[in-house]
């Protein structure tokens, strides 16, 4: 249980530090686990692929941005938003709580998407 | 890899319309599409559209109408920065919008910029943009495109383009007896959203209104549509309803926007609707199967889907002549 709430508390500090510094670095894992499964979000021609994307627990997401337009990667509850993302660029989250967490661009708010945390 | 390089030559030259209707009261509208290579020119007069080919004779008298007691000009969409395949140089393009205002026979009196200044909110794009506009030595106005607020929510913005304006960027003023309305709807989006104005915009128009004359002209100038272009690409305002229900009583209210890199025209009771051409690039027709990005035409028809627009204000006639020409 000690061990248990080390690491939930590892990764809240991961979170942390990706959302204070918004990093639009290729995915940084906070557990192995994590980096032997990397998920990726493709922004292109104004739709996020997948539209949903199923990750387990202190999973990162990698969005990157393959249009010729930036985008903004904002959750829908203000969990996390990403600075605008030039072509190419790319923006990593850590979810570290199971859920549903519905996201958009807030640059072009009819792209919206969700990821899904088991 | 570039997307959207489909180019329908077809749409380039000019359009021709005529609408001899009684349009007034018709919810159905006229809609004239110009994507003009050589110009189309369109007259407002009692909330009725009517659009002459810039050769023709009427065209041509009124284009060159003498008694105009003033006359503006809207660019929009520079997108200063972008440097992808649709448009490499929109420096040169930008520069090439200049040297077409400046050679209007009948000089401006002061210039619209309706927003995405620059492409990516970056400090030195906005500087380019102003470097480059100086060569027009005329007073300009500006109001955000959704690129111009990225990281900030518009705070560089307004320092440098609103430092009179309120709320995020918002503001009014008055040139020869027509009142001018600047409005911000690139803020705040919501998920699965058009643009919004917000509450507290809105209640500042309705008061910002209150005081005029029914008989003022009114042009209203924003970034994204205020009329519902296609709102599957997000190209309309979700409020835009409930702030023209404020300039309903008024004669003649024009209303000038970007966004869509494209020239449209829509007449609905006494507002006419107008979107103007990017300096930068083009953007497909609402609904083209490539989507809504950046759109490469070949290099050499570029500069006709780029463009500025020219508005002449008739006094007495409550006559606003919406001209846009191309970049060519």
């Amino acid at each position: 249980m000690k061990r248990r709430l080390f690491i939930c508390s590892f990764a809240m500090a991961t979170q942390l530090f990706f959302a204070a510094t918004l990093v639009l670095q290729p995915a940084r894992a906070g557990s192995e686990d994590a980096k032997s499964s990397p998920t990726e979000v493709r922004v292109d021609n104004f739709t996020f692929s997948p539209e949903t994307l199923t990750v387990p627990v202190n999973n990162a997401v990698t969005w990157v941005n393959k249009d010729d337009v930036p985008h903004v990667i904002a959750s829908n509850d203000g969990l996390f938003k990403s600075k605008a993302l030039d072509t190419d660029d790319k923006y990593s989250y850590t979810f570290t709580k199971a859920g549903s967490y519905s996201y958009y661009c807030s640059v072009h708010p009819k792209m919206v998407g969700k990821i899904v945390v088991q | 890899m570039a997307k959207n390089d489909r180019f329908d030559p077809s749409l380039s030259g000019f359009i021709e319309h005529d609408h001899n209707n009684d349009g007034i009261d018709r919810r159905g509208f006229l809609k004239c599409m110009a994507w003009a290579g050589t110009g189309a020119l369109c007259v407002i007069e009692g909330g009725i559209l009517k659009s002459y080919a810039l050769g023709s004779q009427k065209g041509s008298a009124i284009r060159s109408h003498k008694t105009a007691s003033f006359s503006f000009v809207q660019i929009s969409d520079s997108h200063m920065g972008f440097n992808k395949p649709a448009n490499p140089d929109v420096i040169a393009t930008l520069k090439a919008a200049v040297d077409k205002i400046n050679a209007l026979p009948d000089q401006p009196d002061f210039i619209l910029h309706t927003g995405d200044v620059s492409h990516l909110s970056k400090p030195s794009e906005f500087e380019n943009v102003d470097q480059i506009l100086k060569a027009t030595n005329k007073e300009i106005f500006f109001v955000p495109g959704e690129h111009d607020v990225l990281n900030d929510d518009g705070a560089m913005f307004r320092e440098r383009y609103g430092k009179n304006s309120k709320g995020q960027g918002w503001y009014s003023l008055d040139k020869n007896g027509v009142h001018f309305i600047g409005l911000v709807n690139v803020m705040n989006l919501k998920a699965g959203g058009l643009g919004t104005l917000g509450q507290e915009q809105l209640a500042w128009l309705e008061d910002d209104v209150r005081h005029l004359t029914s008989s003022t002209p009114i042009v209203v100038f924003a970034h994204i549509p205020l009329w519902t272009v296609y709102p599957q690409w997000g190209w309309g305002t979700d409020d835009s309803t409930q702030a023209l229900s404020y300039l309903k009583r008024f004669g003649s209210v024009t209303v000038l926007n970007g966004h869509i890199h494209q020239s449209m025209q829509k007449v609905e009771g006494n507002i006419t609707f107008h979107t103007a051409f990017s300096t930068a690039f083009p953007q497909p027709t609402p609904g083209a199967p490539e989507g809504p990005g950046p759109m490469k035409a070949p290099a050499e028809q570029l500069r006709s889907v780029l463009g500025i627009t020219h508005v002449n204000y008739v006094q007495g006639r409550h006559a606003l002549a919406v001209v846009d020409s191309s970049l060519v």
